[in-house]
This record gives structure tokens, sequence and C-alpha cells, in this order.
């Protein structure tokens, strides 16, 4: 059923305000630092303090024998009773991809704690559980390690090489990962070219830095019996089966619980070891036990992201036509290739974007190094592409002599060709397919909202006094709603009101306003009767959890199916009840009423109570259903972001002077929160663009490991952000939407770039990677004034 | 990031204070605002003994205007509390301004003026504008007082001439005379970094002329970096764009910053001469 044949739908496309904000601005939030449970222990890791090292006799005795310290684990400890970890769903290869791209794909799965050799600064080697957090530390420093240091490396080229010292001493090099995978014939049409532009565009690395670091506390209930944790991880079901399965428990034996979560953004989407260790001294000792990391463990030993080196080929006939695209792009996986070809293929599938390319030929190889792993951050394989992709489309309109937005507009594909198949295989291993999309009508959009002929005008106007001003523009596709599923438990209580679960737990996002509008529709109650719990596992069977831009499309599908089934079987037990027929009535303020007879009524509570006191029903209760929604493609949404700066060519200062973002996510729940999710997306991705920037020494040392030298964006660094929206409702599900998470955090780098390379091309600067710090603008400029025109 | 077991002492008065600090046997660290101890503490960078907390101490939390009319800031006043006061304002404007670049807020609503003098970060605001307004540091131990001029105090990062058993108590601006006038310059990427590069620029006017000329920068140096032939070059003449450039010149000698992550040598050398010139033409403006 389609909400168009229900009548109108009250809920959906309003911005009803979140629910959830009253209680987390009154400070009654409930992170994993807010759990208190009597005699609870806390953990502190040791991790180690060089990049690549043999280490000998992780010497335990001191530590073990401080006051408050109750257990002390290193790899020794662990022998025999838990195997190293495997993120099994991100490692899967789809059946397509295998057969048809047979992809080079090696896993070295993680050590819980370093045995024998470390491979990066920061890798957990030895734990210590005491009274408080404050008495664990003090333990870790009386703890004695031997490291004989190994050569290591850090750059991801460099470990490519003939040669390379390896990141790993068992591992025959330093390849993770390699495929090439293309349609068309790229030779023939370089050939045939008129114009071919090349180029080397890198993404540094960043660190995703949500507010609340990760944590979990794990505790054994003596009464069930049962592991329950609670943990702040976007993915609960998919902790549960792991760390059954890593303790030899069967799956209903752990309940895990996703509390109250300050951000995710990818970091806390993957499987690490702290959340398998946590549990298993839990199940030891008996006594409840938290782990919570702080910032300089998250900047350092919580998953990295991004860094990627693309060196790619436009091709294009004399008008500016697309005609080949060719990348060769490397991805640093860090010390261990933790989730397989996520974010490789995501980069491979999203760098052709909005744009109409017969033949395209890409190469990805993922180099192992040594320095942190690196996992999927908002956006996840598509910032890289999509700045390789938009910043030789502008080096080839500077080529073309054309206007960068004309250039886009020649080649975009049209809202006719709709749905497009790109001739590549998508992350399933089946036939990419948009779905929908009106890519030239945000163009047209933004090129009026930011008035380009108007900044064209005042561009030349203030390059006569010495200012330089440009215009930056990047479009990107988000393939959104990943499969294989999600599910919905939709429920009547006794009291009346409706609950709902699913396995999507929000990290932010506002899932108990968004998800409660469409149940409401659905089960045509008000919103305040329906409350959510979301990433509960004991509520749900299964569940995938929040990343990937998927929970909207995913949950919301699934709330609708089984709100659905929930709407007719309450229709049907009060039919039963009040002897008419299910189709003479409705549900109307919380009461099941027989149409054009307002007297004639039930509430909810009263069906829920008459029930299991009906003689001769059926029995079955069954006010309460579970569904699940296997999407059958990608809903792609899309988005284009404009941008005006000024740079001061003196100090290499960018100033954010207009900031536009048109997107483009099917049919919209909740403008106001998809509008949020877009700005908070935008800032983080101009935080990237602008100042963001993990580094590491060549030793393999961080250099950035405080917010004082990793430098988040704040409110100045991020202007007031200008969005319009277009409307194409995906047809890929009965409620038309698409995912739009990670949107915004992918144009920003791109799109900055482009305005910069614009304002300063009088000095012929051309922009190969972000951040644009003061520092490295006045660096290029300087190189760049020898040549000034 | 937890600090080790330390003992915590509150003073109740600078008596008790330097008592406390006079146990030679053990580690002893003042604690004022605790913005800069406190994360050395939490990463286990520093391992003290005993913190004394100074800022209970009634005597040292207030500023005064001496009959001098030199401003007197106790080491228990918060950066906020003096960015605040009227008579800094008028008085002493660059220190005013100064005080507003370092961090955020919530950072000055604890961070104390003498903290930060007697931390001596590199790239930090206020020793810079110590030196440059002739500031005297008062330091007290139980084996007496000492008065140093700013000029002597600072002796390389994060370092001072203050003895571990000495309390500077309080700082100390001299009225500024009638004629001069003052700048404080900073470029730092974000609102709240420390700086990348700075200057705090003091100029006397007699006539038509400058007749006293300080240039002071931080975040150049191991200390705030006075340097004495660009302030010569500006002497007995008018501030014109030869004079300014002609001080500017000799920084290219005298300044020789580190680079390191965040900004290179030559990209914070550049920076100095940048907010040189807008700071000696904008003290000049000032002189009335
Ligand atoms: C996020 C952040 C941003 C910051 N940004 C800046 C910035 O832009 N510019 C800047 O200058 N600073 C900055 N700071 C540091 C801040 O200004 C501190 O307040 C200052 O450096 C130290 O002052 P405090 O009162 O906090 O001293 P504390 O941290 O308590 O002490 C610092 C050191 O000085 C010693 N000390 C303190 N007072 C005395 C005294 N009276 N006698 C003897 N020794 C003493 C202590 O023993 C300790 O060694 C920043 C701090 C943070 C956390």
């Amino acid at each position: 059923m389609t909400p168009e044949e229900e009548g109108p739908a009250p809920f959906i496309g309003r911005s009803i305000p979140r629910v959830e904000d009253d209680r987390l601005l009154r400070g009654q939030g409930r992170f994993i630092d807010d759990l208190q449970i009597e005699g609870m222990l806390e953990v502190a890791f040791l991790r180690s303090p060089v990049a690549h090292a043999r280490i000998h006799e992780v010497d335990l005795t001191a530590a073990a024998g401080l006051p408050g310290v109750v257990a002390v684990y290193n790899a020794a400890a662990l022998v025999g009773r838990v195997e190293p970890l495997l993120n099994s769903e991100e490692l899967r290869i789809p059946e397509g991809i295998r057969s048809t791209i047979d992809p080079v794909v090696r896993i070295q799965p993680m050590p819980l704690l370093a045995s024998g050799e470390v491979n990066y600064v920061g890798q957990a080697i030895a734990m210590v559980v005491a009274e408080s957090r404050y008495l664990a530390e003090d333990a870790l420093e009386v703890i004695d390690v031997r490291y004989d240091e190994l050569p290591a490396v850090i750059d991801p080229e460099a470990a490519l090489e003939e040669g390379s010292p390896r990141v790993l001493l068992e591992a025959e090099d330093n390849i993770g990962i390699h495929l090439e995978h293309g349609t068309g014939d790229v030779d023939q049409a370089l050939r045939s070219a008129a114009v071919i532009v090349e180029d080397t565009f890198a993404s540094q690395r960043y660190v995703p830095s949500p507010m609340e670091c990760r944590g979990i506390v794990a505790h054994r209930d003596p009464f069930s019996g049962r592991l329950t944790v609670w943990s702040n991880t976007q993915t609960p079901h998919r902790v549960r089966g792991h760390i059954a399965s890593c303790l030899g428990l069967p799956a209903d034996d752990v309940h895990v619980v996703a509390v109250d979560v300050g951000g995710g953004f990818g970091q806390k989407g993957i499987l690490v070891v702290e959340e398998l260790l946590i549990p298993l001294v839990a199940q030891d000792l008996g006594r409840p036990v938290r782990w919570t990391e702080d910032r300089q463990e998250n900047l350092t030993a919580g998953s990295h992201a991004r860094e990627q080196i693309h060196h790619i080929t436009a091709a294009a006939d004399e008008s500016g036509r697309l005609l080949a695209v060719r990348d060769r792009f490397v991805v640093n996986l860090g010390a261990r290739n933790m989730v397989g070809l996520v974010v490789p293929y995501n980069s491979l599938c999203h760098l052709i974007g909005p744009y109409r390319v017969p033949n395209v030929q890409i190469e990805a190889t993922g180099a192992l190094t040594n320095t942190m792993f690196t996992s999927p951050y908002r956006g996840a394989g598509r910032p890289e592409a999509t700045f390789a992709m938009e910043r030789i489309m502008d080096r080839l309109a500077a080529k073309l002599e054309m206007e960068p937005a004309e250039l886009r507009a020649r080649n975009v594909v049209t809202p006719q060709e709709m749905p497009y198949q790109t001739g590549l295989l998508d992350r399933r291993g089946l036939t990419q397919q948009y779905d929908s999309g009106d890519y030239p009508e945000m163009l047209d959009r933004a090129v009026k909202m930011i008035d380009l002929p108007r900044v064209r005008t005042e561009q030349q106007k203030a390059r006569v006094d010495g200012r330089y001003v440009g215009v930056g523009f990047a479009m990107y596709l988000e393939a959104t709603a990943l499969g294989p599923f999600e599910g919905a438990k939709v429920s009547v209580l006794p009291s009346g009101r409706i609950r709902i679960h699913t396995g999507a737990p929000s990290q932010g996002q506002g899932h108990r306003t968004t998800f409660v509008q469409i149940a409401a529709d659905a089960l045509g109650v008000e919103m305040g009767e329906i409350e959510l719990v979301a990433g509960d596992t004991a509520t749900i069977p299964f569940g995938v959890g929040t990343i990937a831009s998927r929970a909207l499309v995913t949950a919301e599908n699934a709330i609708h199916q089984a709100a659905v089934l929930v709407r007719q079987r309450i229709l049907d037990s009060a039919a039963e009840l009040m002897e008419v027929d299910p189709a003479d009535l409705e549900i109307a303020d919380n009461q099941v009423v027989v149409k054009g007879s307002p007297g004639s009524a039930m509430s909810l509570a009263e069906l829920m109570r008459a029930i299991p006191m009906t003689q001769g029903g059926s029995g079955r209760d069954g006010l309460s259903e579970v569904s699940y929604f296997q999407p059958p493609n990608y809903a792609t949404s899309s988005g284009l972001h404009a941008v005006v700066v000024e740079v001061q060519p003196a100090t290499g200062r960018v100033e954010i002077l207009d900031y536009v973002v048109v997107h483009e996510a099917g049919r919209i729940v909740n403008p106001q929160i998809a509008d949020a999710q877009i700005v908070g997306g935008t800032a983080q991705g101009i935080g990237g663009a602008l100042l963001e920037h993990m580094q590491y020494d060549e030793a393999g040392q961080p250099v950035t490991s405080t917010f004082m030298d990793y430098r988040l964006p704040t409110v100045d660094t991020v202007p007031d952000i200008r969005l319009a929206e277009v409307v194409c409702p995906s047809p890929t599900n009965a409620l038309g939407v698409k995912g739009l998470g990670e949107g915004g955090a992918v144009g920003p780098p791109a799109a900055l770039a482009n305005a910069v390379e614009d304002a300063l091309s009088p000095f012929g600067v051309v922009i190969h990677s972000c951040p644009l710090t003061p520092d490295r603008l006045w660096a290029l400029l300087r190189a760049g004034r020898a040549t000034e025109r | 990031m937890k600090p080790a077991p330390f003992d915590y002492r509150a003073a109740h008065s600078v008596a008790e204070a330097i008592r406390l600090l006079g146990d030679g046997d053990r580690e002893i660290k003042v604690l004022a605002g605790g913005q800069s101890l406190l994360p050395v503490l939490n990463m286990r960078m520093g391992h003290p003994d005993v913190l004394v907390d100074i800022c209970r101490i009634p005597e040292l939390g207030s500023i005064d205007v001496d009959s001098q009319e030199a401003v007197h800031i106790g080491a228990a006043v918060r950066q906020a509390q003096a960015h605040a006061d009227p008579r800094l304002r008028s008085g002493w404007p660059v220190l005013t301004e100064a005080i507003g670049h370092i961090g955020h807020p919530q950072i000055r609503n604890r961070g104390t003026v003498c903290g930060s003098l007697a931390h001596n970060d590199p790239a930090s605001e206020l020793p810079a504008v110590a030196v440059a307004l002739d500031a005297e540091l008062v330091a007290r131990s139980q084996r007496g007082l000492r008065r140093l001029n700013a000029a002597d105090f600072f002796d390389g990062p994060f370092s001072t001439v203050l003895e571990e058993d000495e309390l500077l108590t309080e700082v100390v601006f001299p009225r500024q005379p009638a004629w001069s006038g003052s700048s404080f310059q900073e470029f730092s990427t974000r609102v709240g970094d420390f700086a990348t590069a700075g200057v705090v620029v003091r100029l006397e006017r007699a006539g038509d002329v400058v007749s006293a000329a300080r240039l002071v920068f931080f975040g150049v140096g191991g200390s705030p970096v006075r340097v004495a032939a660009a302030e010569q070059a500006l002497l007995d003449a008018p501030v014109t764009p030869s004079s300014t450039a002609a001080a500017v010149s000799a920084l290219e000698e005298q300044l020789d910053p580190v680079g390191d992550i965040h900004a290179t040598a030559a990209f914070r050398k550049e920076l100095a001469a940048q907010l040189a010139v807008t700071g000696i033409n904008q003290a000049w403006e000032r002189c009335a």
C-alpha cells in the first residue's frame, strides 16, 4: 500500500520539533559515562608508543600488585580463549564483484591485545582493570615492555614500492586490496579526445571526532546469567553477534543496548577490540566493567579515515563532453585491512558521480602502513572520490576556458535518462543504477542562488583592488539505503500506547521523531502516543544498524510495513469484538471508531484488555508485528555545493563569503531534521577542507593527538549555509525516501578547493590536497608568485 | 588522561603558600587556573607530589591602581576578570586586547594573568605584553621578595627565572605616559588558537617623531622577542612607510622562528613582518 492510497499523510513532510531535545538539553541524556552500576570497575589500556616493533615480555607483575588493581591482561592471558577480530559482515565480497572483478582482498585479523609485534602507535598491548580509572592508569606506568623497533612505513605509496619494509612481519607485501574495474574502452577514447587533463588529487587523513568518545559497559547479571552490554555503537546487533561468537555464548544470552550516543560518524559503526575485551573481562570477573575512551585514545587509536591519493585523467571532446575517466588510486588502510572493500569500492562506484562518462577505468589499491587503521567516516570514500573528480572537472574547464558550471551542465545525466545505468557494478556486485534525480535542476538552482554572473563581475572588480574572490562547485551522488535489511517491531501496549523497536539506533539524528512520524501516519494515531526504542537487541531479534545513510530508508520502511500490519490487526480485532465489518472502522484519537457514528468507539487500551478475555476468539493477541525491509536497490541522493570565497594572498587565509547546498534526497520526512543533517555534514566537510589533518611524523608518531593540534571547525569556521532542495521521490520504496546523513560532508573539500583555486588563478596556483590552511596556501602562493601572470 | 596521585593544598595566605612551597624535599607546583598545568598532569607529562592552590588567597585576588597610577594584578586574578576591568581597558588597552586572544571564555574564566606569565608558553600573548609595557613581576619566597623586570623574567620556552620555591604574587604595569600608544596584533588559524605569530608595539612620541619604541614578538621564538634593531629604525622620525619598511627589514636577520606542523618558519616570519607593519601604524595613530 502506498501512502497516497491511505489518504493525506499528516506527519511525513512536516518539521516536527525533535522530541529528544527536551531531555538532552536538560542534561538527562544517558551516555556511557552516565551509567552507574554498583561495584563497577574501570579499564585502561597500555598502547604501543612505537609504530613498529617486536615486543617481548609484557611484564604485568608490578601492575598487578598495585592497590586497587583487580586484574591485568596481556596477549598471553587470552591465548586459546578468543580469536583475533574480524569484521565479518564488512569483509564479505559480493558474488558479482568476486566473479566479474575478482579483487585481491587480504585480511589481517586484529589480535585483541598485541602479541609478539606491534604495528602502529596506539595498538592495545595490555589492559588493566581497577577500582577507578585513576588507579588503572597508575598501573599502566609500571608495566614493563621491551620494544625492539622495526622499520616503519607511513606513506601509502612508499609502502607499495618494491623493497618497502613490511608493515606486518608475516605478510608477503603491503597490499591489502587490489582491483580494477571499468566500462567501455578508455584507451580508444583517449586517442580520439580533443582535450585530456591529468593530475593527482589527495585527501588527507581525518579522525571522525564524535563529541562523545567510544565507550562500553558490560555486566553479567547473576540472576539471569545473561551478559548485558551497553555500548555507544551504531550497530548493536552486529556487536551482539561478535561478542557471542567470540565468547562462545548463545546470541540470546548477550543483550546489547545502544544508549544515547554523542555522534558516531562511522567510527562507532565498526567492531573494535575494546568491544570484545570489556565483555570478556565482565564474564571473567563477574563484576560490571567500563571502558571510556579518552580524547587522546580517540585521536590516535580510534579509527581514522579518508586518506587516499588519486591519479586521475579526464578526456573530453572540444565541446567539453566527457569521453573518458581513468583513475588509479591508493587507499591508506593503516596497519590492517579492517573493513575490506567497503571504502575503496565506495570511492570507485561514486567516482563519476552525476556525470555521463561512457568509458571508465579505475584501479584501486589498498596499502598497509604502520598507522592507525582507517574505516568509513561520514561519506566513506565519497568525499575522496568527489575531490578527485570535481577537481579534475575544474582543471578540464580551465583547459577548455569554460565556466565550470557550464562544463558540468553539459555532462550531467538528465532526468529523462533515469533510471540510469553507469555500466559499472554497484557495491552489491549488481548493475549500478541511479533510481532518480534531477541534476540539471540542481545546477540551475545553485547558479541562481549564488548569482554566478554577479560573482564573476565582482571577481573582476575585486582583482583591480588586489582582492581575490573565487567560486567553486562540487556535485556528488550518495547511494543510500544499504542492505541487506532492517527490521521493526510495532506493538500496542496495555495502556493503548504504541511502542516501536528497531535495530537502527540514533547517534543524534533524531530517530525518535522521524521514525515516529512514519508510524503515526501508518497507524492513524497521534505522535505523542508512540514511542521508539532503537538499538536494544532484546526487543527485536535482528538488525543491522545506523551506518551508510541507510537508517531512514531501511528502518522507516520496515516501521511503515509493520505499522500497516498492526493497523489491520487492530481493525480486525476490534471488528470481531464490536461485531462490525473491519471496513466500517477507522482509527481516530487512539480509538477505533465506527465510521460515521463517533459514539460507537473502543479505545486501543480497551481493545488490548478485551482480547485476552474474549471467549471463542482466535486467541491471538497479535497487536504486535515484526517486519523486515530489504531495499531492492540503492536510493541515490545527490548534492551540489557552491561556495564563494575570498583569499588573502598575504596570509593565505580563506574567508567563506557564501555557501549554498542544493540537495536531493527523495521525499523528505522532516525538513528541519534533514536540513540539520545537511548543515552538520557540511560543517564537518568544511573542517576537513580548511583545518583537519591527522598527521604522523616519519617514524610513525602521531603529531596531532590533541584538539590543540588536530583542528576541528569551530563556530567561527562555519558560515551560515543556505539550502535548497530538489525532490525526486525514490521508486525503490513505498515511502519514496532516500538517505542523506552523509551527503553534506562529501562536497566541501572539492567545492572549497575549486573556489580557492579560482580565486588564486592569477597566481597559477593549483590545489592538489586539503586542508587549505593559511600556511599551506601561503607556500603555494609563494611558489606561484614566481609565475604570476 | 587521569593524573597520577598528588597532594592538594589550598593556601589561604601568601605566607602559607610560600611556606608550603619551601618544602624542598618534594616536587611542588603552584596551581593557579590550572589551564596549562592540569593538561600536563592529565597526560602524565608531569608528576608533581604536591599542588599548592593559590586562587583562594584573598590578598591575591584584586586589581589595584596605586598612587603612581600603576596597576597591580594579583596572582589569583582570572583573565576574564582582568579582561572586564574598565581601568585596564582605558589605561592599558593592549593588555585587554591581548587577554581577549587567550583561548576561549571558558579558559579565561579560570586561567590567571600571572599563571600565563609564569608558564611562558612561547606562543602566549601576555609575556610579550609584559615586556612591551615594562611590567614588573613580584616574586616571594621564604627567602624574601624579588622585583623582576619583565625584560629579565622570561628565559626560554616554558621557563622563567622564578625559583622552585618562589610564588609570583603580582604583576605591575606602570602608568603609560602621555603621547604614547600601543598596538596588539596576532595571527592565529582559528579564533582561540595559540598565535602563529604576534607582536606588541609600543611607541612614544615627541612632537612629530618617535622618541621610544618597543617591538616585542611572540610565537616566533622561545620567549618574547624584542627586536632592538627594528625599534632603532623607528626612532627620531615620524612613522612613514619607509621607516616602517626599515624596521621590518631588520626582522629578517633578527627573528629566527622554528617551524612546526601548523606553520613553517618562513611563514611565521612573513606574518611577523606583516603584523609589525599594522602594529606600528596603529600604535602611532594611538600616540595622542
Ligand atoms: C584550550 C586552551 C586554549 C588556550 N589558549 C591560550 C592562548 O591562546 N594563549 C595563551 O596564552 N594561553 C592559552 N591557554 C593557556 C591559558 O591561558 C592558561 O590559563 C595559562 O597559560 C596559565 O594560567 P593558569 O592560571 O591556568 O596557570 P596554571 O595552569 O595553574 O599554571 C601554569 C604553570 O604556571 C605555574 N604558576 C601559575 N601561577 C603561578 C604563580 N603565581 N607563581 C608561580 N608559578 C605559577 C604553575 O605551577 C604551572 O607550572 C589555553 C589553554 C587551553 C586549555
